[in-house]
Order: structure tokens, then C-alpha cells, then sequence
């Protein structure tokens, strides 16, 4: 119990002194962007990771979230309703659950196939419908709101980006605290019994459907916070937020960081923010990296990055995780290496540049000759890296198996 | 009225067609492998930009013949090489692979072609108006496209039901082990299925990537509708895809040439409303507007109302 409660303390402790390491303006701004991330990777890790319905659609709710919360900052700003805009996630993480409750309602009625293809279809749907209906979603140039209206909080306005990230730090941490607490609920466990195995769920006597049901609700009602908290960090919300390309980016954070681990989506929630901000600033090619990375953590860590950091509880336990440092070393330095050197390629072979600098080392893109180190260099390591996999197989298996044996 | 309504239809029946040539190789693969392959509509794209790179060295035809090749054998590799490694770790890390196979196709695409719209013409020979009626032109090329289709599922009903090979994956779709114990390499069959597919979609991007622009987003364009067909046809079953790709296509077809709209119906119940009525964008909807979520809704609906679809079988 007191290890739980010091991890939560951990946590609050990490989001509180966040903004005082990263305080430029980048910074914050990265960190807000995080917050919103982490909330929505979260609820989508409910229906997926937990629920097993796998959606194409999770952007929806949280951009009907959004564009309710836009409104309702802008009836803040004339004065048609009063109330203080720390409580602007809230509305948005309402019209999300409103939302939830209708679409659900219908589509939770089966897991699989059924579900994914009515989320894409409704996603769709909404997606398309938000360019016909000017007065609610604003066409293609979106709705405007303004957060400083309103009473002031304990004398804050949020005029700066900071002291939104102070609203968004209590309110991720609130959003992640009862979704792990949801977890617990039985109906939280019902969930997961339900992913199992529907058949068996039913037969002790729970609807399926409506364990599902309750699990796409809650997940609408987080998402809807997120959007709320988007509202409130960007002002602005478009037809972009709620389309299939935004459904899809979080699907990614969630499979990257680890579907089924409580922390996974934030994993993948932290790692794909900083590739989309920082990433994006060196090279107008990260999608295409973050393409390949994802289809690589399908193929070989199904389950995200966070699984494969759980991988060695065991031989943690048994003290044997010492034993791995010196082959993953070996491994992993020419595998690096290897990657490094097709990143410089592919870079190298996109450049419009006379000079490119490959590992610091000044090539000419035109020459033939300055292709051939590059190449050379991500063929040695990548048979460096295959070569020494077999003895980074058997090192991984001795460090697990033994450790039993001497149980 | 009658013009505007026999080229709606004859434009209807080139995109249904069209789509039916993705909707099957679809279809196809999930009945052999249960999965719905998102990259499907990729390996569409692929065959336009592959037939568009050929035809600007070796001509159209070159192209048309070279690059559903490619594709196919593209398809087999993703087949082999990755789908057949995921299956392992079940249904939705299938989906999933899939899923981001797509995304890592488009930004290929983006990456070996650009991001911009690829001048990919039709062949000069093809270029004439083939009939003129009313007083509009209906073009060869599209004659041809209906043509090249026809052709290929009147190949492809041959191929699956009076040749061994047809009569093999037949039996391999609904039986699996039994033919394995025959003999016959399952693997290898659910790989030239899955690569057949691919070259399928493939050669309806050559011929479409002309008339619907090869650009990076053609994909996505076309990929969700395809699913809505094969869904709304009945996962599995062929003749449900073929009439759905019809439906669909006369459908959209049929709404973008109409002038109807809400305010048409509400006349028709003599109900009318201000223009600063709050929901005035509902009241002044028109068909040609609603075209693109058309799919969509009636996506929504079948699975609301039959979820197995017009043609599909019972849910396990």
C-alpha cells in the first residue's frame, strides 16, 4: 500500500518540478502537449488495452470534447455563462462522455472486426460531418476561444503557458489517477475478464455488452478532459483533432508505448510527443521513422516498450540482470550503429544540400564514391548485429532460466 | 434529366467496378486469413505510382502490364515476411501491422515521389470520345476501364471456380488443415492469394491512378470506402462485395449529380425555416454535399441493423 502511494507521490512530485528543469517556452509548450498526450493514450489504452475493443475512431471524443470546450471558453468570454476556466477539461471530458454514452449505446455491442469498423465508420462520419456544420466546428477554418475570461483563479488568468501547465499537470493527474483506480472497480476487472474471453464472462452471469459499454463510456469521458485540455492550451480546435490521421496517431502512442501495461500509453505517449517536436525541427522525414519504428514494434515487441522493459522482471528478481549488460552491449552498438548509418542514407539521399554531414564526416551527395561508406558501414553492422544475436539469445535465456533453477 | 441520369449511372458503374476490383482482392484475404487488410488501398496507390514511373520511360501499356506484377510480388513479401511473423501474436496485432503497413506506405511514397501530384496520363490512343449522347461525351478510356474490369472478374470467377488451383484455394479457405493433409502447401496458397490480391488492387491503381489523380492521399481516399463495401457485402463473401461496390458507387454517383437537398423534403412536408434558425446548416443540407459521408452512414446502419452484412454469413 505504501509503495503504491509512494509511486503516486513520485509521480506529482516528476509533474510539479517538469516545468522548472524545461523552462523555456519550448519547453512548456512540449510538456502541454505531453499532458494532453498522456490523457488520451490513457483512455484509449481502456478500450484497447483493457477493454480489447480495438477503435479507429478515439479522436472523435476527444475532439467533440474540444470543440465544447472551445464554445464554452468563448460563452465565458460574453459573459453567457460564468464559472472559472480550471474547469474548462471538465466540460470537454462531459461532451465526451455524452458522446460516448449515444455512440456507444450501439456500438459496443460487439468486441472485434464489428466494433473497429463502426468506430472507423462513425469516425468518418463525424469527421466529414464537421465540414458541413459551419456553426458548431467552423468549416475548415475551426472555432477560436480565448482562456483568459472569466474569474480569476486565486488571482491566475492563464495568460501564460505555464500556468497552464499547472492546470494540466492537476488535471493528468487527477484523469491518471482514477483511471488507474478504474482499473481496480470491479467493473474495471469485468473488463478485463470480458477481453478474455466474452463467452465465459457471460456465462457467470455479466453482459458483456455492457461491461464494454461502461469501460467505451469512461473512455469517452477521459478523452473528452484531453480534448478539453487541448482547448484550453491551443484556443483553437479544427477538423483536424477529431479525423481518422489524429485517431490513428493514438493508436500508434498506445501500441508503441505498450498496450496492457498501465504505463505504457504514457511511455508512447512521452516518446511519440517528443519525435513529433523535437524530431520534426531536424528532419521533415520523422513520419517516415516513426512509420518504420512502429511497424518494427508491432513485428518484435508486441507489446510496446513498456512490455519489453517488463520482459526482465524476472531475471531482475534474480539479480541476473547484471549478465545481459555485456551482450546487449554488444548487440546493441553495431544494431545503433547500423541505424544510425541508414538514417544518414536515407537523410543523405533526400538532401538538396552540396555538402552532407554523414556521422561528421563532409560527403558530396553527388558522388558516387560517398555513398559507398555509408552503405558499406549499414551492411557491417547489420551483419555485426546478426551475428552476435544468437549469443544475446542464449545470455537472455541462461539469465531467466537459471534464476529458476536456483529457486 | 434523363442525360444527367444515364451518366450518373454510367459513371456510377466505372466507379463501382473499380472499387469491386479492390473490394475483392480484399475480401479474398480475409476469408483466408480473417484479417481485414488496411494496406490494401496502399498497394492500389503503389500500382499508380509504379505504373506511372514505367509509362514515363516504356509507355502505358508497358506499365500496365509491369507494375500489378511488382505489386503482387511486393504483396507476397509483406505476406511472408511480416503478416505471417504477426499472426502469432493474434487478431489485433494483425489489424494493427496492417494499420501501420499503410502508414508506412504513404510515407514511401512521399519519400521516393514527393509529395505532389504526379502528371499520369492516359494513353493518347485512348483519348477520343467514345460515344457522344445528349449532347455529352463519354470518353474511351473510361469505356476501357470497364472493359479491363469485366475482364478481370470473368478471369478471376474461371480461375476460382473451374480450375484446380480455384477449386485448391477454395478448399484451403473453409478447411485449412484438411487441405494440408492432402498435400498441399497452405502457406504458399495463402501467399499467391495474398500476392493475387495485391495485383489486383494493384491494376485498379493503374487504370485509376489517370482519371482519380496520383497524388500521396489517394490511399486514404479510396481505402475507407473499401472496407465500407467489403463490411456492408458481408465479411467473406464475394457476390455481397460485388453488389455493394455497385451499391456504393451508383450511390455516390447518383448524389453528386442530383440537385435534391433538405429544403427540397421540408417543402415536400410544407415545413420551413428562417435562415437564422440555429440548425441552418441541417435545413439547407444538399445530396451533392452529403455524397462523401453517404458510405459512411450506410456503414453505420448495416452494422447497427445486420452486422453480418447483405451477403455474410452467421457470426460465429
Amino acid at each position: 500500500m505504501l509503495k503504491k502511494l509512494s509511486i503516486w507521490v513520485v509521480f506529482l512530485a516528476i509533474l510539479l518540478i517538469l516545468p522548472l528543469l524545461f523552462d523555456s517556452i519550448m519547453g512548456i509548450s512540449i510538456l502541454n502537449q505531453m499532458a494532453i498526450a498522456i490523457v488520451i493514450a490513457l483512455s484509449y489504452n481502456m478500450l484497447l488495452g483493457q477493454g480489447g475493443m480495438l477503435s479507429f475512431g478515439h479522436a472523435v471524443y476527444f475532439g467533440l470534447g474540444g470543440f465544447m470546450a472551445v464554445h464554452a471558453l468563448v460563452m465565458i468570454e460574453f459573459e453567457t455563462v460564468t464559472f472559472s476556466v480550471t474547469l474548462i477539461p471538465m466540460v470537454g471530458g462531459l461532451f465526451g462522455l455524452v458522446a460516448a454514452i449515444f455512440i456507444g449505446s450501439f456500438s459496443t455491442r460487439k468486441a472485434g472486426t464489428v466494433f473497429a469498423m463502426i468506430s472507423l465508420g462513425m469516425g468518418e462520419l463525424i469527421a466529414a460531418s464537421s465540414l458541413i456544420f459551419v456553426d458548431f466546428f467552423g468549416g475548415e477554418a475551426g472555432v477560436i476561444g480565448d482562456r483568459t475570461f472569466g474569474p480569476p483563479f486565486f488571482g491566475v488568468d492563464f495568460a501564460q503557458d505555464v500556468e497552464v501547465y499547472y492546470l494540466a499537470a492537476f488535471w493528468v493527474f487527477i484523469a491518471t489517477l482514477f483511471m488507474y483506480l478504474f482499473t481496480q472497480t470491479p467493473a474495471g476487472r469485468m473488463a478485463n475478464a470480458v477481453r478474455d474471453n466474452p463467452e465465459r464472462a457471460e456465462f457467470i452471469g455479466y453482459s458483456a455488452r455492457r461491461v464494454r459499454f461502461i469501460s467505451f463510456c469512461a473512455a469517452g469521458l477521459f478523452a473528452g478532459i484531453a480534448g478539453g485540455l487541448f482547448a484550453m492550451n491551443f484556443e483553437f480546435l479544427t477538423e483536424e483533432n477529431l479525423n481518422a490521421a489524429t485517431s490513428g496517431r493514438v493508436l500508434l502512442m498506445a501500441y508503441i508505448g505498450g498496450l496492457g501495461y498501465f504505463v505504457g500509453p504514457i511511455i508512447g505517449a512521452v516518446v511519440l510527443t517528443l519525435m513529433n517536436s523535437l524530431l520534426s525541427n531536424y528532419t521533415e522525414l520523422w513520419m517516415l521513422y516513426l512509420g518504420i519504428m512502429f511497424v518494427l514494434t508491432v513485428m518484435f515487441l508486441p507489446r510496446g516498450f513498456a512490455g519489453f522493459i517488463m520482459l526482465h522482471q524476472l531475471a531482475w528478481h534474480h539479480g541476473r540482470l547484471k549478465t545481459l549488460a555485456l551482450p546487449y552491449l554488444v548487440t546493441g552498438v553495431p544494431a545503433l550503429l547500423c541505424a544510425a548509418s541508414l538514417i544518414g542514407l536515407i537523410e543523405m539521399s533526400h538532401t538538396e544540400a552540396d555538402i552532407f554531414h554523414f556521422l561528421g564526416l563532409p560527403l558530396n551527395p553527388d558522388q558516387l564514391v560517398s555513398w559507398a561508406l555509408p552503405v558499406l558501414l549499414t551492411l557491417g553492422a547489420g551483419y555485426a548485429t546478426r551475428s552476435s544475436l544468437p549469443q544475446l539469445r542464449d545470455a537472455w535465456h541462461a539469465a531467466n532460466t537459471e534464476g529458476k533453477r536456483a529457486k | 434529366m434523363l442525360d444527367v441520369f444515364l451518366f450518373a449511372t454510367l459513371n456510377g458503374l466505372v466507379t463501382g467496378l473499380l472499387l469491386f476490383m479492390l473490394a475483392s482482392g480484399l475480401t479474398l484475404i480475409f476469408s483466408m486469413m480473417g484479417v481485414l487488410n488496411f494496406a490494401h488501398a496502399s498497394f492500389y496507390m503503389l500500382g499508380a505510382y509504379f505504373a506511372y514511373s514505367i509509362s514515363s520511360y516504356l509507355g502505358f501499356w508497358i506499365g500496365l502490364l509491369l507494375a500489378p506484377v511488382i505489386v503482387g510480388i511486393l504483396g507476397a513479401l509483406v505476406e511472408r515476411y511480416g503478416l505471417r511473423h504477426v499472426h502469432r501474436h493474434g487478431h489485433v496485432a494483425e489489424l494493427v501491422f496492417t494499420f501501420g503497413l499503410a502508414f508506412l506506405i504513404e510515407e514511401l511514397v512521399q519519400f521516393f515521389w514527393g509529395r505532389d501530384t504526379k502528371n499520369y496520363q492516359q494513353p493518347d490512343i485512348l483519348d477520343f470520345p467514345l460515344f457522344t449522347l445528349f449532347g455529352q461525351e463519354f470518353s474511351a478510356y473510361r469505356g476501357f476501364m470497364i472493359f479491363i474490369s469485366v475482364l478481370i472478374f470473368i478471369g478471376l470467377y474461371y480461375l476460382l471456380t473451374r480450375s484446380r488451383i480455384g477449386i485448391i484455394i477454395q478448399a484451403a479457405i473453409t478447411h485449412p488443415h484438411t487441405v494440408a493433409s492432402l498435400g498441399h502447401n497452405v502457406p504458399l496458397i495463402f501467399m499467391g492469394v495474398f500476392g493475387v490480391g495485391s495485383a489486383l488492387a494493384g491494376v485498379a491503381g493503374v487504370i485509376a491512378g489517370p482519371v482519380l489523380t496520383t497524388f500521396p492521399g489517394m490511399a486514404v481516399v479510396l481505402g475507407s470506402i473499401v472496407f465500407v463495401i467489403v463490411v456492408i457485402g458481408g465479411l467473406g463473401s464475394l457476390a455481397g462485395a460485388f453488389i455493394a461496390s455497385l451499391l456504393i458507387g451508383l450511390l455516390q454517383s447518383y448524389a453528386i449529380a442530383s440537385d435534391l437537398g433538405m429544403q427540397d423534403l421540408l417543402a415536400l412536408l410544407g415545413v420551413s425555416f428562417e435562415r437564422s434558425h440555429p440548425l441552418n446548416d441541417l435545413w439547407t443540407l444538399t445530396l451533392p454535399q452529403i455524397a462523401p459521408i453517404l458510405p459512411f452512414l450506410l456503414l453505420v446502419l448495416v452494422l447497427i441493423f445486420r452486422p453480418t452484412g447483405l451477403l455474410g454469413k452467421r457470426e460465429e
